[in-house]
């Protein structure tokens, strides 16, 4: 049977081969990463237990990021759709506008520490791409984001703001168009240029020194909300159940984190996968429609694809989510159940924003719109006693074009 | 010796002191009998053949590896016609070293075991899996040498002494010298010079191994790295059918022009 061992973080579970239950993560990358790889885990296993560098990162989350994000409780909803009491932990207050921005940092901070003055980085939602330029800009780092040019079209807004920072945006044309050939161009890239350019891999996925840092990084979302929860109702909640949406994964692990050790009947992970179209067959939602394992981006884990291993194009309203594969942490909570996936349609998430939007202050982005839909079915079967929390990790404003064309002009 | 046609093959060409010519080409490029029919007007000039095994999501391959995947996918190629190419073109030559080149997530879903008794019966020879590195491939290399079929490890410039030995070490006959830091079809970028003193490093730690040499060579940069136990070519050849694709010309006649001239080259 697999388990997570309680007292010891998530990211560091794995063995000597970097593999977490012995078959997810690891590093299947081409010879020449081997080393730029072992460098940089060297290099962030030193960082990680520096006290000055954690006070650096500290330094940079309170007074860049803006720490800590709120944590409110949505009045409107929760009476409305009676049950469980709904509350958000608004992220997309962060500099930035999304969780993405702890990443950034801290990969713009190894690559000083690495003294390497060139960054790269994928984006799918434009956010990662949009942090990670703030962030080369912020300690004058040269950047160039690698972006798909669907999603290039989708979220013209992000894009406006990567440039605006100084960095440049390589569009992608190659197979899908989205994250994941972003993803493949951005580590080609750094095949040709790892001797002097530092790679950040905008979510928990990749090798398996890029999903330690960005989950490392993310893990300020619990850090904060444990004792948000804890002060708002003296103690953890004896039924509380965290919603968080699901593409690579780096928002839901980062709000995870500080809970794995509480007994899940305690508190419950539930992760949202994008279901895509009604209708549609082309779910990126590995964990929900039954994906066999297999290697993508230089990691095993469960992955949208043929019988062939060639994996497969996947269709979601949002590009955050559009992703065939999912973090190999993911993998590792669901086969130890410790937390559980399920998809929402496009058209949930674009029902779900409508509802929060119209009824409380926060308008979630599509991603989180997702978990959003799934917190909405649930609390209405839920006792009034339990607290569910969905993390608002991005905020809609780059969605503008998409909801106009869905939802009308008016559509909040 | 894990493997006949291949340490045979190294064998000849010392004897007529040149490099062995090893040619890359995409399985299915952009059919199947196109592929067999370049291999047999190729093979006469060639010393050992590789043949790609198509991938939609190939992250250490440049644009010309790209577009020849895309190609075949696109005709709706399956890993089963790579076995079929390769058995017949073992059908007329049957020394012809032949080896097959992919990633290693199609090997895990056909099924390691399954993957490789197929190609022991068809034939294959050796074996170039460009995402599992050391130490991941030592269980995959143990079967291969099982089967009689070279696993070739690659080494590349990042990679340190230290692991360069434990790589030789763990090594079959046959080492791919990545040239520089690229994916596929970069222009080459470092000095043939620098190439060759690295090849020698390498080489200087166990000269029994036949180390080739790949990345960045084409007609134009192949005779300054004459010196290597072997040479690839790939990327040219894949631009070659992409080329002659586009002037509506046969790729089967401008890849066995530029294979006689590359061998030209270096005899």
């Amino acid at each position: 049977m697999i388990r997570i061992q309680k007292g010891r973080p998530i990211i560091d579970q794995h063995d000597k081969n970097y593999l977490y239950a012995g078959k997810f993560g690891g590093n299947f990358v081409p010879e020449t990463l081997k080393k730029p790889i072992d460098d940089l885990t060297k290099l962030f296993n030193k960082l990680r237990r520096d006290k000055k560098f954690i006070k650096e990162r500290d330094y940079y989350f309170k007074d860049y990021v803006g720490t800590p994000t709120s944590f409110i409780k949505l009045y409107n909803l929760s009476h409305q759709l009676g049950g469980a009491q709904i509350y958000a932990k608004v992220v997309s207050e962060a500099n930035g506008g999304a969780h993405k921005i702890y990443n950034a940092i801290v990969h713009a901070l190894i690559c000083k520490h690495a003294g390497k003055k060139y960054i790269i980085g994928d984006t799918g939602a434009g956010y990662a791409g949009k942090m990670l330029s703030m962030a080369a800009k912020k300690f004058g780092l040269k950047c160039k984001i690698f972006m798909g040019t669907k999603d290039m079209a989708r979220q013209k807004p992000n894009c406006d703001a990567i440039r605006a920072n100084g960095a440049e945006i390589i569009p992608v044309d190659s197979g899908s168009k989205t994250l994941v050939d972003a993803v493949s161009e951005c580590m080609r890239y750094w095949v040709s240029n790892c001797d002097t350019t530092h790679m950040c891999v905008g979510s928990t996925v990749g090798p398996n020194i890029f999903v330690k840092i960005c989950a490392w990084s993310t893990a300020q979302i619990s850090r904060e909300l444990i004792v948000q929860i804890k002060k708002e109702f003296g103690k953890i909640p004896k039924k509380l159940k965290l919603i968080n949406c699901v593409g690579g994964g780096s928002s839901a692990i980062g709000f995870w984190n500080s809970f794995m050790d509480y007994n899940k009947s305690q508190v419950e992970f539930i992760g949202v996968e994008a279901g895509g179209p009604k209708n549609s067959k082309l779910h990126a939602a590995p964990l929900t429609n039954k994906s066999k394992i297999g290697i993508l981006h230089g990691a095993a884990q469960y992955v949208v694809q043929d019988r062939e291993g060639q994996i497969s194009e996947t269709e979601s309203i949002s590009a955050g989510l559009d992703y065939p594969g999912v973090s190999p942490l993911h993998c590792f909570l669901k086969d130890a159940k410790r937390a559980r996936y399920i998809s929402a349609s496009d058209e949930d998430a674009l029902a779900a924003y409508k509802l929060v939007a119209s009824m409380e202050k926060i308008r979630p982005s599509l991603e989180p719109s997702h978990a959003f839909a799934t917190a909405i079915k649930l609390a209405p079967k839920l006792s009034k006693d339990t607290i569910i929390v969905v993390n608002s990790c991005g905020d809609a404003k780059k969605d503008e074009s998409i909801l106009v064309k869905r939802l009308g002009k008016n559509h909040d | 010796m894990i493997n006949e046609n291949i340490t045979l093959a190294f064998e000849n060409c010392k004897l007529e002191k040149r490099p062995a010519l090893l040619t890359y080409i995409v399985a299915g490029d952009s059919n199947k009998k196109m592929t067999l029919d370049i291999l047999k007007s190729i093979s006469p000039f060639v010393d050992i053949c590789e043949i790609g095994i198509p991938h939609n999501t190939p992250v250490a391959d440049g644009k010309q590896i790209q577009n020849s995947s895309y190609r075949a996918l696109k005709n709706g190629f399956k890993l089963n016609d790579v076995f079929e190419i390769v058995k017949n073109f073992k059908k007329t030559e049957y020394a012809k070293p032949t080896i097959l080149m992919g990633y290693y997530n199609q090997i895990l879903q056909y099924g390691e075991n399954k993957f490789l008794n197929k190609c022991k019966n068809i034939g294959v020879d050796g074996l170039i899996v460009v995402d599992l590195p050391f130490p991941e491939n030592k269980e995959f290399a143990d079967k291969c040498k099982k089967n009689h079929i070279t696993f070739v490890q690659l080494i590349a410039p990042t990679t340190s002494d230290e692991r360069m030995k434990l790589i030789i070490k763990n090594s079959h006959d046959m080492i791919y010298y990545i040239s520089m830091l690229s994916t596929t079809g970069g222009k080459l970028k470092v000095s043939p010079k620098k190439i060759l003193k690295n090849y020698f490093k390498i080489k200087r730690i166990n000269k029994n191994k036949n180390i080739v040499i790949g990345f960045g060579i084409t007609e134009k940069t192949i005779k300054s790295l004459r010196a290597a136990d072997g040479l690839v070519v790939g990327s040219q050849l894949c631009k070659g059918i992409t080329d002659s694709l586009k002037a509506k010309k046969s790729p089967v006649k401008t890849l066995s022009k530029i294979v006689k001239s590359l061998k030209s080259k270096i005899q």
